[in-house]
């Protein structure tokens, strides 16, 4: 196993001719949650979909590393089946392709899933919905946490899981998670940290501008931002740049 | 009074409003010979075409049967247990033996609506005639099968359907033709009468092939608190279809829905619609169509919806998947309100397969070319048409065929 489950090397992204990555360097140690805080529009969704691999992230420069393999050329499904699984923050919705077909894809183990839709609250019945159709936001989390659980792959990505969810279903999902992360690697992106009320992370970084501004302990970081907004963490990265250039 | 027969002569030439005009004479009217005999007799591979279009030769899985090839009536038959519930023969003996059905003949479909029905009644080679009689629930579907034999055969049926009040009925029609044909013409009128709190679902199955060309023409008449329910599918590539079906909801709270799903493959050319006319109180109508092209396949899917009367409401949607871009897809949704209080309403969207939904999949550890095949399958799914156990997963796996085989 190597030591690092995810490293990303002087990572820039463009979409459609626009940079919106910027050397961004990130290890994320085996068996360690990371937390990636960042104001909206400042490319952590971007910084998934390259992970994952979606075409329409061109890399210009940089590598990304899962556990050891160089993965920045395969396509997603391969990624995929490595064993990085992504809970989207939007989804989107499919006719005809019901959410049990997916997980049946994801696993064989139907006990495995029957305790996932126990635990999360998930009514049955949804397996056979087609896919996000008609779904509220706190279903599509659960549906979404669900998928990436039962894969049960090395590292798991979760894109804000604590947005658009009322506060009952934002504690069932904080407690499943909190559960499920023991002992595992994880990348969690949160806009507010409200997800971090439940879960215990080692690390967390900030996002500004498609840059990593700043690294610390979750706690230090969301306190700072929670003060101060996000203009804490701009200035942090006006320095850091003042300094890189000098 | 002029006859069916005169208005039939002089429309023999006239060409319908959509589709191809058809050369009539370039089609044979000389069919193979077939004896009447039990189902389970018929050669292993006409019993395995009819099956693919729904029919089963199991006995004990139908309430009544009707199997016509070519020209010929080869078995017509009701299950003891439907005995006094429900009625099949072949249309020219229910003619024969019931003198009321000339009311019933001809009165929904006209005769001189243009050269393929006014051939149907110059030309006409049986069909059937099914009756659901009253209050009679029929657990089980009753199924009929038009079967073409012959190579470059015309095959005029002429089919009518009655469900008496309160009668409850679900028919399977399969429309398919040998291996060995490659072309040929189908005509098929078909009238349905659905009485006062009847209810009848009609699945159709079409299976033609790539040089042959099909004409139906139907049309039913829906009584008050009545419910008609047409399913049309068609997968298989075929050189022309073009048909219009109309309902009218006749009576008060009468009930219509369509469901189609169209696999438009090769150089096929597909005009598939639907008419409902909203004449009374209460009236509801929708319809639902799928339409998948592929290759240089051209497919119009129409929907007409018409309000004459208030508090009527009507929905038509119609989806399109375009998976080559040498092929086509026309909607052509049209609305007519000719009062206030009918409430008429469409949507209609055609496009490729979404990236992000492919992304998706594949982002769930699907391949490319299975994440694909898998949006075109839910995008055919027909769980929601309500049909038979045994006809939904023989559709299903057809569906699952047809998904594969297009990436």
């Amino acid at each position: 196993m190597a030591r690092n489950i995810l490293e990303i090397e002087n990572l820039s992204v463009e979409v459609s001719g626009k940079r919106i990555l910027d050397d961004v360097n990130l290890q994320i140690p085996n068996g360690e949650v990371h937390v990636l805080f960042g104001p909206n529009g400042s490319g952590k969704s971007s910084l998934i979909m390259t992970i994952l691999g979606f075409p329409s992230f061109k890399i210009i420069s940089g590598r990304i590393i899962f556990n050891g393999v160089d993965i920045t050329d395969l396509p997603i499904n391969e990624r995929v089946n490595l064993g990085i699984n992504v809970a989207f923050q939007n989804p989107p919705s499919i006719r005809g392709v019901k959410l049990g077909g997916i997980l049946n894809r994801l696993t064989p183990d139907k006990e495995k899933i029957n305790e996932l839709l126990m635990k999360l609250k998930f009514p049955p019945e949804f397996l056979e919905r087609d896919i996000n159709l008609g779904f509220s936001g706190g279903e599509v989390k659960k549906s979404e946490v669900l998928q990436v659980l039962a894969h049960g792959g090395k590292f798991i990505i979760l894109d804000e899981p604590d947005s658009g969810v009322d506060v009952m279903n934002l504690r069932i999902l904080g407690g499943v998670i909190k559960e499920e992360l023991q002992g595992r690697s994880a990348l969690i992106i949160t806009h507010l940290g409200v997800i971090l009320q439940y879960i215990n992370a080692h690390m967390a970084h900030v996002l500004i501008n498609g840059t990593i501004a700043c690294s610390d302990s979750p706690t230090k970081i969301l306190g700072q931002i929670l003060n101060e907004g996000y203009t804490w963490c701009e200035k942090c990265l006006r320095t850091r740049t003042q300094r890189c250039e000098l | 009074m002029p006859t069916n027969k005169d208005a039939a002569l002089r429309a023999i030439n006239k060409p319908a409003d959509l589709g191809p005009d058809l050369d009539l004479s370039q089609y044979s009217r000389n069919p193979r010979n077939w004896e009447p005999c039990p189902l389970s007799n018929l050669p292993k591979d006409v019993l395995e075409r009819a099956l693919e279009v729904g029919i089963a030769s199991n006995k004990e899985n139908r309430a009544a049967s009707f199997f016509q090839i070519d020209h010929s009536v080869i078995f017509k038959a009701v299950q003891d247990a439907f005995e006094n519930k429900v009625e099949i023969m072949s249309a020219k003996e229910a003619l024969e033996k019931y003198d009321w059905l000339k009311d019933y003949w001809w009165k929904i479909v006209k005769v001189d609506a243009d050269k393929y029905t006014a051939l149907a009644e110059l030309a006409w080679d049986q069909g059937y005639f099914i009756r659901i009689l009253e209050d009679q629930q029929v657990t089980i579907p009753l199924q009929a099968c038009l079967y073409i034999s012959t190579d470059n055969l015309n095959q005029n049926v002429h089919n009518l359907i009655v469900a008496e009040p309160g009668s409850e009925a679900q028919i399977i029609t399969g429309c398919t033709i040998h291996s060995g044909v490659r072309r040929g013409l189908h005509v098929g009128i078909t009238e349905f009468y659905i009485k006062e709190d009847a209810k009848l679902a009609f699945s159709m199955i079409h299976n033609w092939a790539q040089n042959f060309d099909s004409r139906p023409r139907s049309g039913a008449i829906i009584e008050d608190d009545a419910t008609f329910i047409s399913n049309y599918m068609s997968l298989k590539p075929v050189k022309s279809i073009q048909m219009y079906p109309v309902a009218y909801c006749k009576g008060v709270n009468s009930r219509v829905r369509f469901n189609n799903i169209i696999y438009g493959s090769g150089n096929s050319y597909i005009d598939v619609g639907s008419k409902i006319i909203l004449q009374n109180e209460g009236c509801r109508g929708e319809i639902i169509s799928r339409a998948i092209a592929t290759d240089k396949a051209q497919i119009y899917a129409r929907g007409f919806l018409q309000g004459e009367r208030g508090n009527t409401k009507a929905h038509l949607e119609c989806r399109g998947l375009i998976l080559s871009d040498e092929a086509i897809i026309y909607a052509v949704p049209e609305l007519v309100s000719k009062v206030s209080g009918a409430e008429l309403s469409h949507e209609a969207a055609i496009g490729k397969i979404s990236e992000e939904q492919v992304q998706y999949l594949m982002a769930r550890g699907f391949s490319k070319s299975e994440a694909e095949s898998l949006i075109v399958r839910g995008f055919m799914d027909a769980s929601t048409f309500g049909l038979p156990k045994d006809l939904e997963m023989e559709i299903q796996k057809t569906l699952d065929l047809t998904a594969e085989r297009t990436l």
